[in-house]
């Protein structure tokens, strides 16, 4: 094994962490805010906003990431003159955005149907008992619902954060510069694309092992008794 | 509505190519979750035997292979099966570069990636199988290759097929990824029976289709949109047809 290329190697794909990094964060952030929003629509009593919700989370998980991606960065392209029109073409004329889009309403869906389960899982006597002694509404939600469903949506929750991670290659095919797509650029460059491979899996891996941990120290945090400390990586399978 | 006439059959409209193109996809995906199956039972068999280095490196397949974006293994096996293939062919005296058939990539890189989660549902499945059962078949007189197919592989299947239909849905939506390395399925001109001759065919993967019909047209936006639809329509009768084998499956099994 050349050791020298490698470190080379590895040199030239670290300038492409904060990239992956950025988009990760930036997306789950977001997601995060509009999975909550949608969550909640989806037990909504008023049942148009509901179907709206469990519609939205339907196709953006029925469909793969990548046409989601193609079509919000080439397909949106087609209403040029329209989104000049709205001063909005800045926007989606930027690979950087409409990754960051179509990741945050990607991860929107899945984290939707988390969020809906964590709340679902909530024990309807709890709930009970907070308003019998007179617990409504924000606080309801603040001491009794919130934590009891944090509990239940962080271990699934954990697992979206690793594919979110793993879901930023996708920017690569969108001219984005990351670690996926400076390892293909060097790849064809060098066609040595096991070596390559080697080093951008490791960075993934290191990445995703640091998550692990985070979410493991998280989970024992706020969930002592249901934590399972496993060292492995916990991928969801509900993808 | 000019663009609607792009999406009617025949030779001015894409939707024929389209319908093919996602027959391709399904293809892809059934290939890619068949050698699944194989890595998988091969994993699950690994992390439950008794050998620490079996272990050991079922525990590293599926660790880095859900660990590592799968498009990252795709370029992997894209370049680096051409690169070991030419080698090979190298070996022989023949000095030219050998491309891997694409689908053979695309099956291969999405199987084992597809291998790894399907470990992790056959080991949850084995182990949900009442240790009592295992040992009542020992104590029959079962040898280990009619206790493996009379009272495993169906318990394995039963208790995994709700694992499983997850897996498939992921496999489905992995299968788009092969659109990046341009997946291209060539049939050449075969003369049947010295009948009558069918035309060469080229296939195209779906969202790769839609690609070209985007470009072709102008409109990526009613094309993407309408590959997005062929996949919601492909995992929708998925997921239909997984409720109702899991229906099928527990009959006669009691829930607590």
């Amino acid at each position: 094994m050349d050791v020298a290329f490698l470190r080379e190697t590895f040199l030239r794909l670290l300038p492409g962490v904060p990239l992956t990094l950025q988009l990760a964060f930036l997306s789950v952030s977001i997601g995060l805010f509009f999975a909550l929003l949608l969550g909640f629509a989806m037990r909504a009593r008023f049942a148009p906003l509901a179907w709206l919700a469990h519609g939205y989370v339907f196709v953006f998980r029925g469909t793969p990431l990548l046409v989601q991606v193609f079509l919000i960065y080439y397909g949106l392209g087609q209403f040029r003159p329209f989104l000049q029109e709205l001063d909005l073409w800045w926007f989606f004329r930027s690979p950087w955005y409409c990754v960051l889009l179509a990741l945050a309403m990607n991860t929107a869906a899945y984290g939707a149907e988390i969020v809906r389960g964590g709340l679902q899982s909530v024990p309807a006597p709890q709930v009970e008992a907070a308003r019998a002694f007179g617990m409504s509404g924000f606080t309801l939600y603040r001491r009794i619902i919130g934590p009891l469903a944090l509990r239940q949506a962080l271990p699934a929750y954990g697992n979206e954060l690793i594919l979110m991670v793993k879901a930023t290659a996708l920017a690569s095919t969108v001219t984005l510069m990351e670690i996926t797509g400076i390892a293909h650029k060097l790849i064809s460059e060098t066609f040595r694309a096991v070596e390559i491979f080697l080093v951008a899996g490791s960075i993934y891996l290191f990445l995703n092992f640091l998550l692990t941990r985070l979410i493991a120290w998280g989970e024992r945090k706020i969930a002592p008794d249901l934590a399972l400390d496993k060292p492995e990586l916990k991928t969801a399978l509900v993808h | 509505m000019q663009s609607l006439s792009l999406l009617t059959w025949g030779t001015s409209g894409w939707l024929d190519e389209l319908t093919f193109a996602a027959g391709l996809t399904f293809l892809i995906a059934l290939a890619g979750f068949a050698l699944g199956a194989l890595f998988g039972a091969l994993a699950a068999t690994a992390k439950l035997s008794r050998s620490r280095f079996a272990r050991g490196a079922a525990d590293v397949y599926t660790t880095v292979l859900r660990g590592i974006p799968d498009l990252l293994v795709i370029y992997l096996f894209y370049f680096g099966g051409s690169a070991a293939l030419s080698s090979i062919a190298g070996l022989f005296g023949y000095t030219g570069f050998v491309g891997m058939p694409a689908f053979v990539t695309a099956a291969l890189a999405i199987g084992i990636v597809n291998g790894a989660y399907q470990a992790e549902v056959l080991r949850g499945a084995y182990l949900a199988i009442p240790k009592g059962e295992l040992e009542a078949a020992k104590a029959c007189g079962m040898s280990d290759w009619i206790r493996l197919r009379r009272i495993i592989v169906p318990q394995v299947l039963r208790f995994a097929l709700p694992g499983l239909g997850n897996v498939w849905q992921l496999v489905l939506k992995e299968s788009a990824l092969v659109a990046v390395i341009g997946l291209t399925v060539h049939l050449p001109a075969i003369d049947v029976f010295q009948l009558f001759t069918l035309p060469e065919v080229r296939f195209n993967d779906l969202l790769r289709q839609a690609h070209v019909a985007a470009g072709s047209t102008r409109l990526p936006f009613i094309f993407y949109l309408t590959a997005g639809a062929f996949y919601l329509l492909l995992t929708t009768l998925s997921y239909a047809f997984f409720q109702r084998a899991e229906k099928r499956a527990l009959v006669g099994l009691r829930r607590a």
